[in-house]
């Protein structure tokens, strides 16, 4: 598997998403923002936690419009996949690959704590491994990770089976616990938690590890 | 031509900020504030003179970036 991860002015878990993939054995190529082309071959790209352009504005809408968004819009239109993590999450959103709005979080306050999830869907290349059904942890570390989505939308997702995780108990508000969407072709997934976070003891858990198995094994032929 | 945008979230939308400003009101003593909504002020200098063709381009900037309207309202202003 090929991977790419793109590194925002400020992003802070680019270089974590990178080691995630790494350490399922994916070849990693690091992108800068300002690259108007992704590299050749790539099978997933990844936007990572942290922040991007200072958030002015509102989370993530700088990097939605920086050059290499434009690069990430055209792979995910070809049928790319694409793991956007926090304020990855934020900036596909504000580029308009996943539905819906990242708001502050209801309680005002940073959260920034280890939080039981509960998989919806094992459809996506990105929640095979952990499957339908399983309760796992991962940190969350945010501030605009009130997803907030109207009654349509919400129906929508819900009927289309594009909730991939949600909070067993809701740090921020989220319409519908909702803490992970995919696309419509189930090939973008947006979530706040961090996955990369949590692939080995040494970090607290590992629970966040079979992300980054599920995209192998669909990358690679067993 | 200079434009001024105001940003606002829609009405019914939970304005987090705004609430901590209300309960901080609150505790200097300021009694009566029912309600406080936290927004956005933007100016823009634009080299446009025609006053139809500025605000059509300032509300195009209001659609693809000032504003996110799923949660967001704007106003444009020519000043």
């Amino acid at each position: 598997m090929k991977a790419a991860v793109i590194t925002f002015p400020g992003s802070n878990c680019d270089r974590d998403l990178a080691v995630a993939f790494e350490a399922q054995g994916a070849r990693v190529v690091r992108v800068w923002h300002k690259e108007t082309e992704l590299p050749a071959g790539l099978d997933v790209v990844g936007l990572p936690g942290g922040f991007s352009f200072g958030d002015y504005l509102r989370c993530g809408a700088i990097a939605a419009r920086a050059p290499i968004a434009q690069a990430v819009a055209a792979f995910a239109g070809r049928g790319g996949h694409v793991l956007g993590i926090c304020n990855g999450f934020q900036v596909l959103i504000e580029a308009g690959l996943l539905p819906g709005a990242l708001m502050r979080n209801a309680g005002i306050k940073f959260v920034c704590r280890n939080i039981g999830l509960r998989v919806e869907t094992a459809q996506s290349a990105f929640t095979a491994q952990w499957g339908a059904g399983a309760d796992i942890t991962l940190p969350v570390a945010h501030h605009d990770g009130n997803y907030t989505a109207d009654a349509d939308l919400v129906a929508r997702l819900r009927g289309e089976d594009r909730v991939a995780l949600r909070y067993r108990d809701n740090p921020n508000g989220s319409t519908d616990d909702i803490a992970a969407i995919l696309s419509a072709n189930r090939r973008v997934l947006g979530m706040m938690p961090h996955p990369e976070r949590a692939i080995s003891p040494a970090q607290g858990g590992t629970d966040g590890a079979a992300l980054f198995r599920s995209l192998m094994d669909a990358f690679v032929p067993a | 031509m200079k434009a001024r945008v105001q940003v606002m979230l829609k009405d019914g939308v939970l304005d987090p900020q705004g609430e901590a400003v209300r309960h901080a009101l609150g505790t200097l003593g300021f009694d009566g504030v029912e309600d406080v909504r936290q927004g956005k002020v933007i100016e823009i200098a634009l080299s446009e003179t025609d006053a139809d063709a500025a605000r059509a381009r300032v509300t195009e900037m209001c659609e693809r970036l000032l504003a996110n309207t799923v949660i967001e309202k704007y106003e444009v202003e020519l000043l």
